[in-house]
């Protein structure tokens, strides 16, 4: 089970850092485009500081990567992060597709 | 193929899956409202499940338990939000302890079921929305137990039956 490959302690750090909605909100923006932390704390009605603190929980969770660019930090999606928790879902898919295989089965009984 | 369109939502952790099947809207719905043929097919082969309780009307609720290779139970309950026959089907889902009651701590999933005609098939959507995100994980693990090998096989066996009929 792909779920294996995740141990506790990164499901606990993936579903912690997805569980707040300005930290969803910098996922979706950072994995479309690069965005400087500077950048990010003008989006939000919170401190420089409290972003900061936001990206890092993403980075240890490991949704996003941040490198420095001269005085700047660049923060951008980690495509890698962002599968893991897309393979829940994939799973969740695959016990929903297997129900609908029976119903189909079922229903072509007559 | 009966799944047409799948789709996930990362950000609000909600699953959609879209099918079509060869039957009436009436006859798909049976398949929901009728304990004894949802058995069929919520769970697994090598996991069926047991409905014990079923009370099919808004606020009813319902129990099962699913039984696994070894003989181990793994209960769950429902809890039916709407039901507007036979079109449309809302509840929550949910762990149950050993005596079907549920276990609060590991959240629910909130399913919305919509059966519609199309020309004489029916259409399903299946929108599950998880309520926390331990919670999707909780609900994948335990769907998984089966052995997706066995599953997949199964699956395999009665295609090729259907083939060589």
């Amino acid at each position: 089970m792909v779920v294996d490959q995740l141990s506790d302690t990164e499901l606990d750090r993936l579903f912690q850092a997805l569980a707040d909605s300005t930290r969803r909100d910098i996922v979706r923006r950072v994995t479309v485009e690069e965005y400087s932390v500077s950048g990010l704390a003008g989006l939000y009605a919170m401190s420089f500081a409290a972003v900061q603190k936001h990206v890092a929980v993403l980075e240890r969770a490991a949704l996003v990567t941040k490198e420095k660019r001269g005085r700047e930090q660049i923060v951008r999606g980690n495509h890698d992060g962002l599968q893991k928790a897309r393979l829940l879902l994939d799973e969740y898919e695959a016990i929903w597709r297997q129900r609908v295989d029976r119903i189909a089965d079922i229903l072509a009984e007559g | 193929m009966s799944v047409t369109d799948t789709t996930k939502n990362l950000e609000a952790l909600s699953f959609t899956l879209t099918a079509e099947f060869g039957a009436g809207v009436e006859r798909v719905w049976q398949l929901w409202e009728d304990p004894r043929q949802l058995e069929r097919w919520w769970g697994p082969p090598t996991w069926p499940a047991t409905f014990e309780r079923f009370d099919f009307e808004p606020g009813g609720k319902a129990s099962y338990y699913m039984t696994g290779p070894e003989g181990e139970k793994a209960g769950g309950w429902w809890r039916f939000t709407a039901i507007q026959a036979p079109n449309r089907l809302e509840f929550d889902d949910g762990f149950a302890d050993d005596n079907g009651d549920p276990v609060e701590a590991m959240g629910t999933t909130h399913a919305t079921v919509t059966l519609e005609d199309a020309g004489g098939r029916t259409r399903m959507v299946i929108v599950s929305t998880f309520e926390s995100e331990e919670q999707m994980e909780q609900m994948v693990q335990m769907g998984m137990e089966e052995g997706m090998k066995e599953a997949v096989g199964q699956i395999d066996a009665i295609l090729a039956e259907h083939a060589n009929a």
